[in-house]
């Protein structure tokens, strides 16, 4: 598959030698090449240094770089982000790890009425570069504390940057452009998806991404843009708008009806690449938002105003949204309340027709 | 009716009562700063083991078999793929639960725990086929299926839950306390919390609370030496948790997690100090958890050799057991209990397997108090 970017251009390097990695490795990959390049780049989180993170995306990194640079933490979130801002006012540049996205919220205050904040109330003299990484979304069991996305009240907050990856490729590009970035970037990792490109299927063989070409990630430096979508299948029968594990079921009910979608994967929410949704609704007049969050002011709401807002001439029918149910995540029924393949098909059947 | 603690059997295994010279001192100083916060933790010492009939230990013997066997099962049953997602195993700390339960007033105190709370829910007496389908995510599970295993609630128990966020059950144990204390009826609160909740923001907020505004509430922490893959001397700088609420004038007490006589013990001093109106206490109960924190730890943090040595030399079933031996309960009567309880656990996954799941419609009940 052709990999485009909105504008086009290259984001990595070609030359580099690539291999497959999945997108836990593609991330221990991202922060092993900066705590290498940056000795500011700091790594603190629970279990993630002796242990190697829940997940092991931090696996091997303290043996290698010590444990001044990639330490276990108490569970304390608040504490944890909150020091992560002093660390960043002072110069470093800390990535710490909050295990779950469903343990951020101890830490909110921190987020939001400091980090957030600082370089606006101290009119630009302190800044916040700390990337808070923490995996996010359901699909794994995981029941209400393990499951949540919460993606949607890190949008809502000036000074926070939101980004989610939905490739090992993108995972790692990202990720090193939110670590070198000079704002507070929150990086959701959608844990389905970090071991194989789940497709919604849940009852079919789960696919590795050994064959997937977005899992060819070059070795070294690279960093992709934030805000910069991307344009994950080029198509002219409605706009589909994605991020995180949804990219992959859109992809899917889109192969399996062979529908002729433009499915453009958002990378990140905050910035948004605008133009990239614009130009497609513009081409397709028919418009689909996608998320895993639940409905009401879910980022979909903001993205089916925009789209509104830029597009209304060209719209030939009402922006659709496919989404989380308006409840807690439910430990039964995971797969009635995933936004999978069925309502997806659903959704796009109702746009085609209309 | 033989007297465990005060046959000379009981006797000679009671660890011998320390009385360190400081804290004597101390306690001769009328009603000094140092004498409250230890007065508790010198009388639990002098005395340290509840003098148990043959038959109460024998009530505790079966509680603790029934957390084990029952946990057994849901390990099983997880691997057969009939649990999903997260499930954690409180084999190896059943005296804790079942000894600390015993000195509360059923009907009058209430109780809230984390999110290995399968032990709590059995040693209050709820039914464990209910647990049992809540953990397969049935219909007929205690939460409808909708909590899961970290997420079990009982008001006919006063079991406040089964809270999955590290930490946050704490507080909400002191706004319980604080409801009894309001309307007067005597009852306390336990708060159950890990060795690694102990080191959330929120727990202070609350013993400071707490303390400032006398609410009964005994804070148990659940020192099994490990939170995940952290090990207690990697995450806290004060290792010794029943000092932390010595800043709030909490006295705490330090108790021996693996023998239940203590356990029991212990709580009825604790459980008394609070009901009396004195505020707060904190309890440090050491313990070990045997199995991995969930179902998918791979245990590397640990040697095989040190979770053995805890087996074989402080299981709180076996060293119960021996006991009640040693008191002359018979061995057959022990084997047949134990047949009673794997068959009843075995009726509960019987239960939990071939329940009903909740209807989807179910997905949107329970999410206010309107139905929307
Ligand atoms: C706020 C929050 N942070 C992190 C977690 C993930 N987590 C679940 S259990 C656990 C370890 C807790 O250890 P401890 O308090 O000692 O209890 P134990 O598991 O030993 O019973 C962690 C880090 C969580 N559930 N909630
Ligand atoms: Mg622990």
């Amino acid at each position: 598959m052709a990999r485009l970017t909105a504008d086009d251009e290259p984001v990595t390097l070609s030359e580099a030698p690539a291999r497959s990695l999945t997108m836990i490795e593609a991330i221990n990959d991202a922060l092993d090449t900066m705590l290498e390049r940056d000795p500011d780049v700091i790594l603190m989180g629970e279990d993630i240094g002796y242990f190697g993170g829940v997940f092991r995306c931090t696996a091997g990194l303290q043996e290698k770089y010590g444990h001044t640079r990639v330490f276990d933490t108490p569970i304390s979130e608040c504490g944890i982000i909150g020091v992560a801002v002093g660390m960043g006012a002072y110069g470093l540049r800390p990535v710490p790890e909050i295990q779950f996205a469903d343990y951020i919220y101890p830490g909110l205050d921190q987020l939001i009425s400091e980090a957030a904040r600082l370089r606006y109330r101290s009119a630009g003299e302190f800044i916040a570069p700390l990337t808070v990484r923490s995996p996010f979304g359901g699909g794994i069991f995981g029941g209400q504390t393990h499951s949540q996305s919460p993606e949607a009240l890190f949008t809502h907050v000036a000074g926070l940057k939101t980004v989610v990856p939905s490739t090992p490729h993108d995972a790692k590009g990202l990720l090193i452009a939110a670590i070198e970035d000079n704002d507070p970037v929150v990086f959701f990792e959608p844990k389905r998806i970090y071991n194989g490109p789940f497709d919604g299927y849940y009852d079919r063989p789960t696919r590795p991404w050994k064959d997937h070409p977005d899992a060819r990630v070059p070795e070294g430096y690279y960093s992709i843009p934030l805000g910069k979508a991307r344009i994950v299948r080029e198509g002219s029968a409605l706009t589909v708008l994605a991020y995180g594990t949804m990219v992959h079921v859109a992809e899917g009910v889109c192969r399996e009806k062979g529908v002729d979608a433009e499915i453009i994967d958002l990378r990140t929410l905050v910035p948004l690449d605008i133009e990239a949704v614009e130009n497609s609704v513009e081409k397709t007049g028919k418009c689909l938002v996608l998320h895993e969050a639940t409905r009401t002011s879910g980022f979909g709401a903001e993205l089916a105003a925009l789209v509104q807002e830029r597009c209304f001439y060209h719209l030939e029918a009402p922006v659709e949204r496919v989404t989380g149910f308006d409840t807690p995540y439910p430990h039964s029924l995971e797969w009635a309340y995933f936004p999978g393949p069925i309502r997806v098909g659903e959704a796009i059947d109702k746009l085609l027709e209309a | 009716m033989a007297r465990a603690a005060s046959s000379s059997s009981g006797k000679t295994k009671r660890a011998p009562a320390k009385k360190p010279a400081a804290q004597a001192t101390a306690s001769a100083g009328k009603s000094g700063d140092n004498f409250a916060l230890h007065s508790l933790q010198e009388a639990f010492q002098q005395d340290p083991r509840f003098d148990a009939t043959a038959e109460e230990l024998l009530t505790f013997y079966e509680r603790m078999l029934l957390i084990r066997r029952f946990e057994e099962k849901a390990g099983q049953l997880y691997g057969l793929g009939l649990i999903g997602g997260f499930c954690h195993l409180y084999i190896g700390q059943e005296a804790v639960a079942v000894g600390l339960q015993d000195a509360l007033q059923g009907g009058k105190d209430s109780v809230i725990t984390g999110y290995r709370d399968h032990g709590h829910m059995l040693a209050y007496g709820i039914d464990p086929k209910i647990i049992m389908a809540e953990l397969t995510g049935r219909q007929a599970g205690i939460s409808h299926g909708k909590g899961g295993s970290m997420h079990m609630f009982s008001t006919e128990h006063a079991f406040y839950g089964g809270h999955g966020i590290v930490g946050a059950q704490v507080p909400l144990g002191a706004g319980l306390a604080f409801a009894h204390k309001y309307r007067g009826d005597g009852g306390v609160c336990m708060a159950y919390f890990g060795d690694g909740a102990a080191n959330q923001g929120q727990v202070y907020e609350t013993f400071n609370m707490a303390s400032l505004w006398k609410l009964p509430i005994v804070f148990v922490i659940e020192n099994n030496q490990y939170a995940m893959g952290t090990s207690v001397k990697r995450s806290s700088a004060e290792t010794e948790f029943y000092r932390r609420g010595t800043a709030f004038r909490i006295p705490g007490m330090k108790v021996n997690g693996m023998d239940v006589l203590e356990v029991r013990k212990a709580a009825e001093i604790a459980v008394a100090h609070v009901r009396d109106g004195n505020g707060p206490v904190l309890m440090e109960l050491n313990t070990y958890r045997y199995r991995g924190h969930s179902m998918s730890d791979p245990a590397k943090y640990r040697t095989r050799e040190e979770v053995q040595g805890v087996r074989d030399h402080s299981d709180p079933i076996e060293g119960a057991k021996a006991e009640l031996i040693k008191l002359g309960v018979d061995e057959d009567k022990l084997k047949d209990l134990d047949k009673r309880i794997r068959a009843q656990v075995a009726e509960a996954a019987d239960f939990a397997e071939s329940s009903p799941e909740p209807a989807p419609s179910e997905l949107y009940t329970d999410v206010l108090v309107e139905t929307y």
